[in-house]
């Protein structure tokens, strides 16, 4: 399969029908998207360093996959992400504060998914796909005009869990969406010994309807999807798209790549970065006008000064916190333990 | 002195090295030397053949290892974090543990599954479950916890050496502590598997513990001491099978007992160890057994856990309790 690209690059835009609704205002808008993720995702990764986040898992070098996959879909369709999928969510109103909390340790997940209709991120591997198919399976049965697009690594696709859900999505005909950024690497296990044949052919041996794309390429992506999108919409079954793409920092700020992978294949794909190739498109348009270079440089800085204030603001949580919600109705013994070490905590004080 | 760490790679090594039988194999456990770096530079000195990187799949990991086993492999497998070993549940709990039985022990698996376990490195969900109960309940299975570099490498070697499947916990903070590892064999030092150790004498109060909880029930101690107490703690070491003699000479002679693991209590195998204290100790008890451990909720984020995992002061707080009845 040919990997779908409209984007060379050099920043040229090709002379296809999937590009008719390309211009200044489509670019600019996904520009500004990827510059004010990546700008979060730098911030992030020196509060980690300072030591105001237990731990980050960078998203830089995807921006592309993301933002291109959700600005095809409609807001009323769901999306179930992985963990590394902080553009896409970004795009879905998620703020600094709710994106970091999880990171820093005072909650175990940031954000109300049914207000951004985007799921908690999930840090088992793969287990998000068949709660997506699932959800879909319910959407079908709501008669719902929703598409559920979930994002999963190329190492998850491993996973026993993954291959159940492609298998059943089509069995089912569920209204979804698999999105993989393959980004290469698995931590340090790249995608050559992670699988034998590429998943986009794997997926179409699942009988989904599957695209190869360049994930650097934001117009591209965006393309697929909508098209993926669409015909999931219209009834024609589940789809998956593989976006190739480059994870560009460690697995993780625990990770030091440089133990399994080479420098030259960083600057091979530091050459293909998806900000830089799509600002070349602007600035040969003359899309990128000063006006809107000059605001988007003020909103990023704007933007990492508020990460900053807050990440250090977010609060220890009280012990109490710890004990909520563990059952929808808190039973006797829960309370009682509870109770039991406020007391407890309390019997220190003075 | 050796780490937890090295003192486990070194075992791994000495596997490798002893038995071409033996294989390492878990995710990134080659190039990169896994991410807590236990098995550093064991694929480049055995081979991709024998220290294996493989696919994303933890059924996949334990289930390839029952067949190599049955093809006369003894594969030691690694779980990359305690929360990440469910997709293998079912070949761990319906396969692994039962093939001996089933075959009418005309089969043997002897697989190693090691799974970095527990808390306290601030860590994201899913990093720091202490999940040793649901194997421990498991028939079929061997459970071993190295709370030291002493027990990290001669226990493991007992545990590849072992023709029975091994559940091998790690207490992953515990990683990067020092402590003296036995040169050879027949040093006093080394114990065998199944045994208890009491790694300090006391007369009050026995503090039965395991994994990550040693070390805080040894600075409970030598609290304790400061103020007249003398504790005795006991590491459990092998939770399945339970040294129960060993536990029910030492509670006879203190009269007093209290078990500490992180894991949270309800369910936990501290309720076991209670059960049987209570059973065969039930006239020299002067007190209730008491269990300190986690509460029965999810494992909390990062900056909850020093309320979740219990500390010198929950310890002696429950020492206090029953020295009181
Ligand atoms: C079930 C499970 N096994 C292992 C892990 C540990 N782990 C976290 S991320 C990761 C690699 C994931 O690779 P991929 O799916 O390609 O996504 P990427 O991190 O590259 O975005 C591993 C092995 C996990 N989180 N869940």
């Amino acid at each position: 399969m040919e990997t779908f690209q409209l984007v060379s690059p050099e920043g040229v835009l090709a002379d296809d029908p999937a590009a008719a609704d390309v211009d200044g205002d489509l670019c600019r808008g996904l520009y500004r998207d990827m510059v004010l993720a990546r700008r979060l995702d730098a911030e992030a990764y020196s509060l980690q360093r300072q030591g105001e986040l237990g731990l980050w898992l960078q998203s830089w070098g995807q921006e592309a996959a993301q933002v291109g996959s959700i600005r095809a879909i409609r807001d009323t369709d769901w999306v179930f992400p992985s963990y590394r999928d902080h553009a896409a969510a970004m795009c879905r109103g998620i703020g600094p504060e709710e994106l970091l909390a999880q990171w820093r340790g005072v909650r175990q997940s940031g954000w109300d998914p049914a207000r951004h209709r985007f799921h908690l991120y999930t840090l088992v591997l793969a287990a998000q796909l068949p709660h997506a198919v699932g959800y879909a399976m319910g959407v079908q049965r709501d008669g719902a005009d929703e598409v559920v697009m979930t994002y999963f690594g190329d190492g998850s696709s491993s996973e026993g869990e993954a291959n159940e859900a492609f298998n059943w999505a089509v069995t089912m005909a569920a209204p979804v969406l698999f999105f993989c950024q393959n980004n290469g690497w698995a931590i340090s296990t790249p995608t050559s010994a992670q699988y034998g044949a590429p998943l986009h052919r794997r997926a179409a041996g699942f009988g989904l309807a599957t695209q190869l794309v360049d994930g650097n390429d934001v117009l591209a992506v965006r393309a697929a999807t909508a098209r993926a999108a669409a015909a999931v919409r219209a009834g024609e079954g589940p789809a998956l798209i593989e976006a190739v793409t480059y994870r560009m920092a460690g697995h993780s700020t625990s990770d030091d790549p440089t133990r399994y992978r080479s420098g030259a294949e960083l600057d091979h794909w530091a050459t293909l970065d998806p900000l830089e190739r799509l600002r070349r498109l602007l600035d040969d348009r003359g899309w990128a006008t000063p006006g809107f270079v000059e605001e988007l440089e003020t909103e990023a800085t704007e933007l990492a000064a508020e990460v900053r204030r807050v990440c250090r603001a977010m609060p220890d949580p009280d012990a109490d916190a710890m004990f909520a919600h563990t059952l929808a109705v808190e039973t006797r013994s829960q309370a009682a333990e509870r109770a039991g070490y406020a007391a407890y905590t309390a019997s220190f004080v003075d | 002195m050796l780490t937890l760490s090295q003192a486990i790679n070194r075992a791994l090594r000495h596997g490798l090295e002893s038995d071409p039988k033996v294989l390492v194999m878990g995710q990134d456990v080659g190039r990169s030397g896994g991410v807590f770096r236990v098995t550093d530079g064991l694929q480049k000195d055995f081979g991709a053949d024998r220290v294996v990187d493989t696919p994303l799949a933890e059924a996949g990991i334990v289930g390839t290892a029952i067949g190599l086993a049955m093809r006369g492999y003894r594969p030691v497998c690694e779980i990359q974090f305690d929360g990440f070993v469910y997709p293998a549940f079912n070949q761990i709990t319906s396969q692994l543990a039962k093939l001996h039985a089933r075959s009418g022990g005309r089969i043997t698996v002897p697989v190693v599954v090691r799974i970095p376990v527990s808390g306290g490195i601030g860590a994201v969900e899913h990093h720091s479950e202490s999940n040793e109960a649901y194997f421990a309940h498991t028939a079929g299975l061997r459970v071993m916890v190295a709370a030291t570099p002493q027990d990290g490498h001669w226990m493991l070697r007992q545990a590849i050496e072992s023709d029975d499947p091994v559940i091998f916990f790690e207490p992953k903070c515990r990683y990067w502590s020092k402590g003296e590892v036995a040169e050879t064999a027949d040093d006093p030092l080394v114990l065998p598997a199944e045994v208890a150790r009491t790694v300090r004498p006391g007369t009050d109060v026995t503090l039965l513990t395991w994994g990550s909880m040693v070390e805080t029930c040894l600075a409970a101690a030598a609290a304790a001491d400061g103020e007249g107490r003398s504790l005795e703690v006991v590491d459990l070491r092998s939770l399945s099978p339970i040294d129960t003699d060993a536990l029910v000479a030492a509670v006879a002679r203190t009269g007093r007992a209290v078990v500490v693991h992180e894991a949270p209590t309800f369910g936990g195998l501290g309720s076991e160890v209670a059960a049987m204290l209570s059973e065969r100790c039930f006239t020299s008890l002067e007190s209730p057994v008491l269990r300190v451990g986690g509460f029965n909720v999810p494992y909390p984020a990062a900056r909850l856990e020093g309320h979740y995992r219990p500390d010198l002061d929950r310890v002696l707080d429950a020492v206090d309790r029953v020295l009181a009845w």
